[in-house]
């Protein structure tokens, strides 16, 4: 970024006389964010209420095209008004506030309405739910990796999210995709990416959700492993963040609880627990209010178990150990209504007795039966290519 | 909340290259997870008496003894064989002259501690010299033969070691002297870990300047990003280090002071934002602050649980009134040890949030600030 040589004059002009403002080279970019920015106390009272213990995040941001393949597995067609109506669903179930504290949607959704006209922002709000936005545009593939990508989507970033701020949305989100064995390459672009993204979305009034997501991979690589590359990823994501000025106090994360590889024997929840909780505390600061965990592909039971065990591994923990799940909370939804208008109160139903289940795992106190047990692994393809359509 | 797991080298994953992951693995590992929390126990903390002889013969001479091994043995047989030093004192830092002396009945001094249920720990650096290029700054030299040194002193009893580097805020810091001090702290720290000694990790970011305290803040949020950066990339196991900040206070020239609830409030959210909950302990160095300052400011820190053990490692703050009492006469002796266990206890009572600073003395308040200190 240029600097013109007026803004230098008026700079050098007005900083103070004498040897220690010479001196001063020390980065300022952190002391001077939280300070000029007019929306920090807002940001910091936002990142608080979305972490409030025994509440989550409802992931329901999927583009256009992987809306388009869930709706197609139960027979329904990829329209605007479908997908309208999918997501209708999710944000009118009665009672979903009580345990879900925001809800992420894609840009298309944040503009919508349910069939009476009312804007959807306005029926979370009613909920007490924030509306989150992904700001992310799509992967691309870095060239001369093995197919590792990168995340797109700074260009013409602040203006987005200060449209998204107008229309309500209070908090963004943003989806690194790295896996064990990331090259330097895709971890230094990736963490560069997440840094500069948390902090033109902290300028413009949303909290960052940053996510830096170890994919659930194939391979027999052991828990130890994946805990290992994902507390490389997790330090120098967090160091850009500091390096860039982001205030910790108002960002979330959104990690990948550790996990084995697909074709290595599963883990229990408490190994599960006890490597992502090691991973957490060696490296997430706790003025990070809120930990939410992706569920990557994990069963819906396996999500809530995992979660579940990780207060029972961590009781005392300074940040809220919590979920933001899409796959572990809309899947069976979905199956459940497929589309059918008959169908919309029992998918309803489901879906907020698997935000109650997650919420009570949250607190420590879940206790079974689950709302849907013993489901296999729900796992997505990685799509590259730009901004999903 | 004691974490324990195996060192080990992990399988390489079948079809990748550049795989052997060690996840931290030294043979010391659980040895020094458990000396750390040790030391980071309900109630406790550090005494620093590991002065270097030169910075010692100054505090002897400020009571008119002269600097001599000798004097120097006395007086830390006086600290060391406080009765009850150890209901409040955790660990001891000692100058490596000290951790090979005896007492004057012929017992080790590191066997005085041990007995005492405190830990000896020893400092390591090799001292503050100028940095090429900076803003008239100091970089901290001792890498160089530091896994050897590392090791004859964990045969000679020390469990923990100790680094000083300082941070100038009236020269900027610079980059350079930012990012040196971080760095030899990273390395120092692995290689310490590596001997089986817990690494105390000390950038003091030095009392001295006009700055207020959000200057203060932005220099230490700056210092503590950049060690645990280069702690982490030099697989530092973070749940067997300590921490040995300065608190986050105005200058000592500044115009406007701050009370211990300010300090506090900066020190606490500076770490809340830079230090990672794997790490058991950390120990507030003192700095030039009084006594009673030193004392009421941990004490604010303490007044809701943190994440992490927030004690004491003070030197000044501990042995300033205790060399006044003594004064280098043997019919002061008890009354010396009397005023460190005093000293010793408020700092206890502060850990553990319910310091009362009624019936303190006035010597208590006295500013043990020194300009340009060499410690």
């Amino acid at each position: 970024m240029a600097l013109s040589a007026k803004s230098a004059a008026a700079r050098s002009a007005a900083a103070p006389r004498g040897a220690a403002s010479r001196a001063r080279t020390v980065r300022v970019a952190a002391l001077s964010t939280e300070k000029s920015n007019p929306y920090m106390e807002e940001l910091r009272a936002t990142a608080n209420y979305i972490a409030t213990r025994g509440k989550g995040i409802l992931a329901s941001d999927e583009s256009n095209a992987t809306t388009g393949k869930r709706l197609a597995t139960v027979g329904v067609d990829n329209t605007e008004d479908n997908r309208r109506a999918w997501r209708e669903l999710l944000y009118t179930a009665p009672g979903l506030g009580q345990y879900i504290s925001g809800a992420i949607m894609f840009d298309e959704t944040l503009f919508q309405s349910t069939a009476g006209g009312v804007q959807f922002v306005d029926v979370l709000k009613k909920q007490g739910i924030l509306p989150g936005i992904k700001v992310d545009t799509g992967l691309e593939v870095i060239p001369g990796t093995d197919g590792e990508t990168s995340t797109q989507g700074l260009d013409g970033l602040g203006e987005r999210c200060a449209r998204y701020y107008k229309q309500g949305a209070r908090f963004a989100k943003w989806r690194a995709v790295l896996k064990v064995g990331s090259s330097t390459t895709a971890i230094l672009e990736n963490a560069h990416g997440l840094a500069r993204y948390a902090q033109i979305a902290q300028a413009n009034g949303l909290v960052p959700i940053v996510e830096p997501e170890v994919t659930l991979g194939p391979g027999t690589y052991t828990i130890e492993e994946n805990a290992y590359w994902s507390e490389k990823i997790n330090s120098h994501v967090m160091r850009l963040l500091n390096e860039y000025g982001v205030v910790l106090d108002a960002i979330l994360l959104k990690p990948n609880m550790c996990l084995p590889g697909l074709d290595a024997p599963t883990a229990s929840p408490a190994d599960v627990a006890k490597y992502t909780v090691r991973t957490m505390l060696r490296s997430i600061p706790p003025a990070v209010p809120g930990i939410h965990f992706l569920s990557g592909g994990m069963s819906e039971e396996e999500s809530t178990l995992n979660l579940q065990a990780l207060q029972e591994a961590c009781p005392n923990s300074p940040w809220s150990l919590t979920f933001s799940y899409g796959r572990a909370l809309q899947s069976s939804t979905l199956k459940t209504w497929a589309g059918k208008k008959e169908n919309a109160d029992k998918a309803q139903d489901i879906l907020v007795q698997l935000a109650r289940a997650n919420s009570q795992a949250q607190l420590g106190k879940y206790k079974g039966p689950h709302p849907v047990p013993g489901g296999g692994r729900i796992l997505q393809a990685l799509r590259t290519g730009g901004p999903g359509k | 909340m004691a974490l324990s797991f195996k060192a080990g080298v992990a399988a390489p994953v079948a079809g990748s290259r550049a795989r052997s992951v060690v996840v931290r693995a030294t043979k010391y590992d659980e040895e020094l997870v458990a000396t750390a929390h040790k030391i980071a126990t309900a109630g406790r903390g550090i005494l620093a008496m590991d002065e270097s002889n030169a910075t010692c013969g100054k505090r002897l001479q400020s009571i008119g003894l002269e600097n001599t091994e000798d004097s120097r043995r006395t007086y830390r047989e006086l600290l060391v064989t406080t009765p009850g030093l150890g209901k409040y004192i955790s660990g001891a830092i000692m100058f490596e002259e000290t951790l090979f002396q005896k007492t004057s009945t012929g017992k080790r001094m590191t066997e005085c501690l041990t007995e005492q249920g405190i830990v000896p720990g020893i400092k390591v650096d090799k001292g503050l010299v100028p940095l090429a290029n900076s803003n008239g700054e100091s970089w901290c030299m001792g890498l160089d033969g530091l896994d050897t040194r590392c090791g004859d002193y964990y045969k000679a009893g020390a469990r923990f070691a100790k680094w000083r580097s300082v941070v100038s805020i009236p020269a900027g810091p610079s980059l350079i002297a930012l990012r040196d001090c971080a760095y030899g702290l990273a390395r120092y720290a692995a290689i310490a870990q590596n001997a089986g000694l817990v690494p105390i990790v000390e950038p003091e970011v030095l009392l001295d300047g006009e700055q207020d305290i959000d200057q203060c803040l932005e220099v230490q949020e700056a210092i503590w990003a950049e060690t645990f950066k280069y702690m982490a990339d030099n697989k530092v196991m973070f749940e067997g280090i300590l921490l040995k900040p300065a608190m986050v206070t105005p200058g000592a020239d500044a115009k406007v002071k701050s009370s211990p609830e300010t300090v506090a409030a900066y020190t606490l959210k500076m770490l809340r934002r830079r230090v990672p909950p794997a790490v058991p302990g950390i120990m507030f160095l003192s700095g030039g602050q009084s006594e009673l300052e030193a004392t009421l400011n941990l004490n604010a820190m303490n007044q809701s649980p943190n994440p992490w053990h927030v004690s004491f490692s003070y030197a000044r703050a501990l042995q300033n009134s205790v060399l006044k009492t003594w004064q280098g006469k043997p019919e002061n002796y008890k009354a010396a040890q009397e005023s460190l266990l005093q000293r010793a206890k408020a700092n206890s009572d502060a850990q553990l949030g319910k310091y009362d600073a009624s019936g303190e003395s006035a010597a208590a308040g006295e500013r043990t600030y020194e300009k340009g200190y060499k410690y």
